[in-house]
């Protein structure tokens, strides 16, 4: 029986930990400084927004840890004694490991930018930057949010629920477009827009002003306007959150580097999670994972390794997904922002721009390549066959309709992408199988 | 301009509502004559007359007074009935002395005739009796005198205890009779506007809420509206939530066991009443009304809420139709036709009174439309249940037809996410559902075997006992006063989960054998919680979601709303292929990662 110290409770640490549990005897310890017990950081916005409360945001329930012989300990990890194998916490306490899993996460990106600091400027990352925003958004008539990515978004939908008016900047030239494609990161400028946000597009911050008291008071932009405001969330993408780390002798970069193993520069010291950052970047993945999902599995892939069971990491094809106000996004694969010259694809928006289809392929072998949905549920299994085996364009645009995941009784648009690769490819024609409907059962 | 109509039909809704709330003391009440001669005729009615007379003439400010006096006039009549008819326990032992047959004592009816003639009405009719109760005792010998004697007392007994309800009036009727002359007796500002009060109650209640709602939802984007419902204290257990609760709980108390007390409400109604069916309004009547408006006023939000929303707007539309129709206007109209007023989509154990000998009588006597009903009822049990719940999971009931989901539904929605969603909570469900579904089957049983035997009584126990049980403790308690008045503090289908014995039926079909599932979308829940939380019967549904796995719970309803608060398109109710429904978790993500 080893002892095993993880350091965070997010997904990664917890996940790590379920399943080392689940295949092992070995003593488990997470410590986290940030709650007691694991929650879901991507409902923060709920909270804020009154649909949940910290507590159902907590995916599982309190006794689950003690039953499943999970130690749990509150506390910051000050530094880590790789030659002792020791921790230190802030309270003074030292413990001890066999193997120590670091799952820090991250934190929000700070540029240098004067004011930066103030009361009332903050991102949004933890439980207490959700507290803090409580606190500073009472009562005010602006807020300014710098940074357009999701979660800068995210926010400007926490804002607007309490009738707060957003000012949004984003420094490219259309919101999140070094991820989505041109027309899906349009559909998102107008989305923004059509909810009163005063978005300004190729617009930075240049400075926060501050009021008597220390609090913001206004943001001036780059090109020099003054905006008045109380509130400023900082939402420039994260960043490894590893101050601690680099202190120690485990070798770090952006993030702590690792190798495909989750294996650190020391023994016994594993990483994961979005303060990972790998020593080489598997292809058309980034060095650096900074998603729910990619915590997930890395947690389940260290967790082999720790049990004996060495097992590299080998994540099946891209997915992810998002919710720009009320409109979902979903990728199944690799969606460029900009399609290379070996790239094609299929694409079809709805005429009242809410809804839009993507089917991206390549030129020669006209395999599938990827999916990006807005307002479309598609079916994770489905695709991700698909993206495995290689799929046609053509296979998959004739079966279109059981990758369909929307709720039943909801209008179905795969007929319009095949009428797009019909005019495209009108050699091989394919026909349309039919509507779903309430007597599919009969049918399947 | 949506706020103020937002505002306008809030002010609206308050006022009637505090109206509606003042009515019941809106009245006096004056008792005469003819009110008590038009309850009916014969002896305990005379009596009645004679012990109301006091009250006659006096006009009452208050139904507190009125109905504590005429309670006290009803029992006094029966008093006064049951004295003149009690036979004297002291002539049994005069009996048995005078059946003295050397050393023995031998019975012989004659002696009924010298000890107590029929010489008069009364006593003819208590010579009668003590006949028919002393019957088997004929010629039988005893071997002392005081062994005959308890017999002949016991007898006597019985007789006398069977006078409050062959001669008097009995507890039911007694409740009746209140209810009736309390109601006939009311006087003053509300009798006489009777349309213009409903107006200022139901009216301002319903034209304001529906204003409310159109202002709250009509011109903001299609969507999730779940925002403050975390903060408000009417949706998240805070002051307007215990005020509501409690008020609702003390309206199902009275509307169950004190109706007397509401007569002004049912006096507003009589007119719709009097339309439909040709009658005068009962409590149930009143109930009947504010259900179907309840469900249609809050389905009107429930549409509003969840624009755009295919799944739920369908659905919504067909809870209002079969509480509207099916439930309310049809059975009004074949009671105006003197067909017995049946809701042709409640099916036993639900309706558990389905096998009741009333309703069988009723049925019975009604010709071929009766027969039907019984053939349609025992039809909805044997074979739609199993086959519609196989294709389509029990959703096609619980959330699509039935009347207590289409009021959990409607009404209900802006509580469903008070439901216990603990381990603890649902191994507590899975006892209590089942017990209910047992003591059900045993009430049934027990009341067919009355039916077809004549014998009240099974193993020893008496069936009435077993039916008056499940009629006060499931029928009225639970599904009402428990499952309808907790709404804001136990969530909106505590009746449904944890009680409703046709939901447990249901359930172990959609567990067992049914093609319906909720399919979890691979990979990609961000175990946020907002199914879970929105899940009205209280499932985790996280819990299977952020694993991969199917979701197949007998308790789901198919309600649609977790998959509808998904942020991630995680969630799809569908019908499918039984195979594959029930497998291991399948959480994509990594490759090769065998499933632990
Ligand atoms: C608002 C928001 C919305 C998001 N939405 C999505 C989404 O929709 N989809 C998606 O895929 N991803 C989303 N993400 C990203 C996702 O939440 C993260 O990728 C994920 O939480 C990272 O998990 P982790 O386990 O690596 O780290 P974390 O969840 O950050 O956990 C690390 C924990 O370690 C603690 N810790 C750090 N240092 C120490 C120390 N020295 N001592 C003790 N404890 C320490 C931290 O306090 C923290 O609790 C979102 C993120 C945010 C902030
Ligand atoms: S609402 Fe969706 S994403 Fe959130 S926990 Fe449920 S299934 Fe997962």
């Amino acid at each position: 029986m080893k002892k095993i110290v993880i350091i965070g409770n997010g997904i990664s640490g917890i996940t790590a930990a379920r399943h080392i549990r689940k295949m092992s005897n070995h003593a488990i310890t997470v410590i986290s400084a940030e709650t007691d017990h694991f929650f879901s950081r991507t409902a923060l916005m709920y909270i804020y927004m009154g649909h949940m409360k910290y507590e159902h945001t907590k995916p599982y329930e309190d006794w689950f840890w003690e039953k499943n012989k999970i130690d749990l300990v509150r506390d910051f990890v000050i530094s880590i004694d790789t030659d002792r194998q020791k921790l230190e916490l802030q309270n003074g306490r030292g413990v001890a490991y066999d193997e120590l899993i670091i799952a820090t996460g991250s934190r929000p990106n700070k540029f240098g930018w004067p004011g930066q600091d103030l009361d009332g400027v903050q991102g949004m990352y933890s439980f207490q930057d959700l507290e803090n925003m409580e606190v500073y958004t009472k009562n005010i008539n602006r807020a300014v949010i710098v940074g357009g990515g999701l979660i800068g978004i995210e926010m400007a939908e926490m804002l607007l629920s309490r009738n707060i008016p957003v000012t949004f900047l984003v420094r490219e030239s259309s919101f999140w477009n070094k991820i989505l494609p041109a027309e899906e990161s349009e559909m998102v400028n107008r989305l923004i827009r059509s909810h009163h946000v005063d978005l300004r597009l190729v617009t930075e911050m240049k400075d926060i002003l501050a009021d008597k008291n220390g609090r913001a008071r206004a943001v001036v932009t780059t090109d020099g306007e003054e905006i008045p405001c109380q509130f400023v969330g900082l939402t420039a993408g994260v960043s490894p959150n590893i101050d601690m780390v680099k202190a120690s002798k485990i070798h770090v970069d952006r993030g702590v580097v690792v190798n495909k193993y989750f294996e650190t520069s020391v023994p016994n010291v594993y990483s994961i999670g979005d303060c990972a950052q790998f020593e080489t970047a598997l292809p058309n993945r980034k060095s650096i994972e900074q998603v729910w999902y990619t915590g997930r599995m890395h947690g389940e892939i260290v967790a082999k390794t720790i049990c004996g069971k060495k097992t590299a990491y080998q994540p099946g094809p891209w997915f992810n997904s998002a919710k720009f106000f009320d409109v979902e996004y979903q990728v199944y694969g690799d969606v460029k922002n900009e399609m290379l010259d070996s790239e094609d694809c299929l694409y079809w928006e709805h005429e009242n721009g809410q809804h839009s289809i993507r089917i991206v392929f390549n030129k020669s072998t006209k395999a599938l390549l990827g999916i990006n949905l807005m307002g479309v549920r598609y079916r994770h299994e489905v695709c991700d066959r698909w993206l495995q085996q290689g799929a046609t364009i053509k296979e998959v645009v004739g079966n279109l309709k059981k990758a369909n995941f929307d709720a039943e009784f909801y209008k179905e648009y795969e007929d319009e992408i095949l009428k797009v690769y019909n005019s495209k490819f009108p050699e091989e024609t394919l026909k349309s199988t039919g509507k779903r409907g309430l007597f599919a059962v009969f049918n399947q | 301009m949506e706020k103020y109509i937002k505002n306008a039909g809030l002010v609206l809704f308050i006022i009637g509502f505090v109206v509606f709330v003042l009515s019941l003391s809106l009245s006096d009440y004056q008792l005469t004559d003819k009110i008590v001669g038009q309850q009916g005729e014969g002896e305990k009615y005379e009596a009645l007359q004679k012990a109301t007379k006091p009250m006659e003439g006096k006009l009452y400010d208050s139904n507190i007074s009125f109905i504590r006096d005429l309670k006290k006039a009803i029992k006094s009549a029966n008093k006064s009935i049951i004295d003149k008819y009690t036979i004297a326990e002291e002539i049994a032992s005069e009996m048995a002395l005078k059946s003295m047959d050397g050393d023995k004592f031998v019975f012989r009816k004659s002696v009924i005739d010298e000890v107590l003639p029929a010489n008069g009405d009364v006593a003819t009719e208590q010579n009668k009796s003590l006949k028919d109760f002393t019957g088997w005792l004929e010629g039988k010998e005893f071997s002392s005198r005081k062994e005959l004697s308890d017999q002949l007392t016991s007898a006597i007994q019985n007789i006398n205890n069977s006078l409050s309800y062959q001669k008097a009036f009995d507890d039911y009727s007694a409740k009746n009779l209140v209810f009736s002359m309390t109601k006939a007796s009311s006087l003053g500002v509300l009798k006489g506007n009777i349309k213009l009060w409903f107006f200022l109650s139901f009216g301002l209640v319903i034209i304001g809420a529906l204003a409310y709602f159109f202002g709250t939802y009509s011109n903001v984007p299609a969507g999730i509206k779940n925002n403050h419902i975390f903060m408000d204290a009417l949706t998240s257990r805070g002051w307007i939530g215990v005020i509501l609760g409690t008020f609702m709980i003390a309206f199902y108390i009275f509307l169950y066991f004190y109706p007397e007390y509401l007569t002004n409400w049912v006096l507003l109604v009589d007119p719709i009443s009097y339309k439909l069916n040709g009658g005068p309004a009962s409590h149930w009547f009143l109930y009947g009304f504010m259900y179907t408006f309840a469900v249609s006023v809050m389905g009107i939000r429930m549409l509003l809420k969840y624009w755009g929303n295919a799944y739920q707007l369908i659905r919504t539309a067909s809870v209002i139709f079969f509480q509207f129709a099916i439930a309310f206007i049809i059975p009004e109209i074949l009671i105006s036709l003197n067909k017995p007023g049946y809701d042709f989509k409640n099916i036993w154990p639900l309706d558990y009174d389905f096998f009741y000998n009333y309703n069988l009588d009723q049925l019975m006597e009604s010709g071929f439309l009766g027969w039907f009903m019984l053939f349609w009822g025992i039809a909805l049990i044997i074979i739609a249940v199993p086959v519609i719940t196989y294709f389509y999971g029990k959703r096609w009931y619980c959330s699509w037809v039935c009347g207590c989901g289409g009021l959990a539904e409607t009404l209900g929605d802006p509580f469903r996410q008070l439901s216990d969603k603990s381990l603890k909570a649902w191994k507590i469900e899975r006892w209590m559902i089942h017990a209910v579904l047992v003591f059900a089957v045993i009430n049934t049983v027990a009341v067919l075997y009355t039916f077809f035997s004549g014998s009240y009584s099974l193993f020893g126990i008496g069936t009435e006992t077993i039916k008056a049980s499940y009629g006060f403790l499931i029928a009225s308690i639970f599904a009402g006063v428990v499952g309808t008045g907790f709404y804001p503090l136990m969530g909106n289908r505590v009746w449904c989960r944890f009680g409703c014995p046709l939901a447990a039926y249901l359930g172990m079909v959609q567990r067992f054998k049914s093609r319906f599932r909720i399919t979890t979308n691979g990979g990609q829940c961000i175990s946020c919680g907002n199914c879970s939380t929105y899940c009205e019967m209280g499932i985790d549904v996280r819990w299977y979601a952020q694993r991969g796995q199917n979701i197949v719970r007998s308790s789901c309803v198919g309600c649609g709303i977790c998959s509808a608060v998904c942020p991630r398109g995680v969630l799809k109710l569908e019908n499918g292929p039984e195979e594959g429904r029930l497998d291991v978790a399948n959480l994509i993500g990594n490759k090769e990662v065998e499933k632990v």
